[in-house]
């Protein structure tokens, strides 16, 4: 029992140690950078100058050894949060953010009253 | 109860409307002017010859550096070049220009035909340095001063307007 409860520990932490090793997947990240040259295409779906310039860039960034979060960062640093999909969290942006689960909890609460009174 | 779901509701509707509003007015053309007023960040452009690299070291003896990125094959690279060549008659101004993804036969018989306005020639093969000050498309220009900050960022075809913009910057 004891040696199989640390098997499932070593697999489950191993799988963990192995995905924080792994390197950042070049083709997700394209697939979350913004072509700016084009009409609402991401890096990976574009052939423009600009789209493979950025997936030679983010190869290297990738060689040196950077996260995905890191080249994120350093595409944010360069071209502002326009060229991410995905945009990270921040003062500007919080209520984009904050705001579905508002409305979620709200409706949720609209919805619980509202049945409760048909009651 | 019904009062408030009624003020709830014209709540929704006018945040709603200033939603789209803001979306509808807003400029949605994209623009790198953030990097004003930053650092130029750490860079390394090869000499158009190859012999060697252009660093920041290399803009800080100037008291303002005008950056441009140009190539042989940009049509707007030429309708810039004029402002370029009177730019380059100012002395309080070195110009560091960076050939864009450019053949070198195309881009010498470029600047022979139209004459060379940069002091500092260097070339980015790939574009991949370019990223480094968010170029996304040539022909741009980035004008930094002595402490290395970038005052001013131009992009598309330098025009007369611009080249009063820079002349009251350096003067």
């Amino acid at each position: 029992m004891k040696f199989n409860l640390f098997l499932f520990f070593f697999i489950f932490l191993s799988k963990f140690i192995m995905a924080a090793e792994k390197s950042a997947d070049p083709n997700l990240i394209h697939k979350n950078l913004r072509c700016l040259v084009c009409q609402g295409q991401s890096i990976s779906d574009s052939n423009s100058d600009f789209a493979q310039t950025i997936k030679l860039v983010v190869k290297d960034l990738i060689e040196e050894g950077k996260t995905e979060e890191e080249i994120y960062t350093f595409m944010t640093d360069k071209y502002g949060d326009w060229i991410v999909f995905k945009p990270q969290f921040n003062l500007q942006n919080s209520l984009l953010w904050i705001l579905p689960y508002i409305a979620l909890i709200f409706g949720g609460f609209f919805i619980f009253s509202f049945l409760k009174k048909r009651q | 109860m019904q009062k408030i779901i009624k003020i709830i509701i014209l709540l929704i509707f006018l945040f709603v409307i200033g939603v789209f509003y803001v979306s509808l007015t807003r400029n949605t053309n994209y623009s790198t002017l953030s990097l004003i007023n930053k650092e130029t960040p750490e860079f390394k452009f090869t000499y158009f010859d190859e012999t060697n690299f252009y660093t920041r070291d290399d803009i800080k003896k100037n008291d303002f550096t005008l950056i441009n990125f140009w190539a042989s094959w940009c049509a707007p690279c030429k309708v810039e070049h004029p402002i370029l060549m009177k730019l380059s008659k100012t002395k309080k101004l070195m110009i560091l220009g960076i050939n864009f993804k450019d053949k070198n036969v195309q881009a010498k018989s470029f600047l022979k035909e139209l004459g060379n306005p940069y002091d500092l020639l260097a070339k980015d093969n790939y574009g991949k340095q370019s990223v480094i000050f968010g170029i996304y498309g040539i022909p741009e220009s980035i004008l930094i001063n002595k402490d290395l900050i970038i005052i001013q960022k131009f992009v598309g075809p330098l025009s007369f307007e611009d080249y009063n913009i820079i002349m009251k910057i350096i003067e």
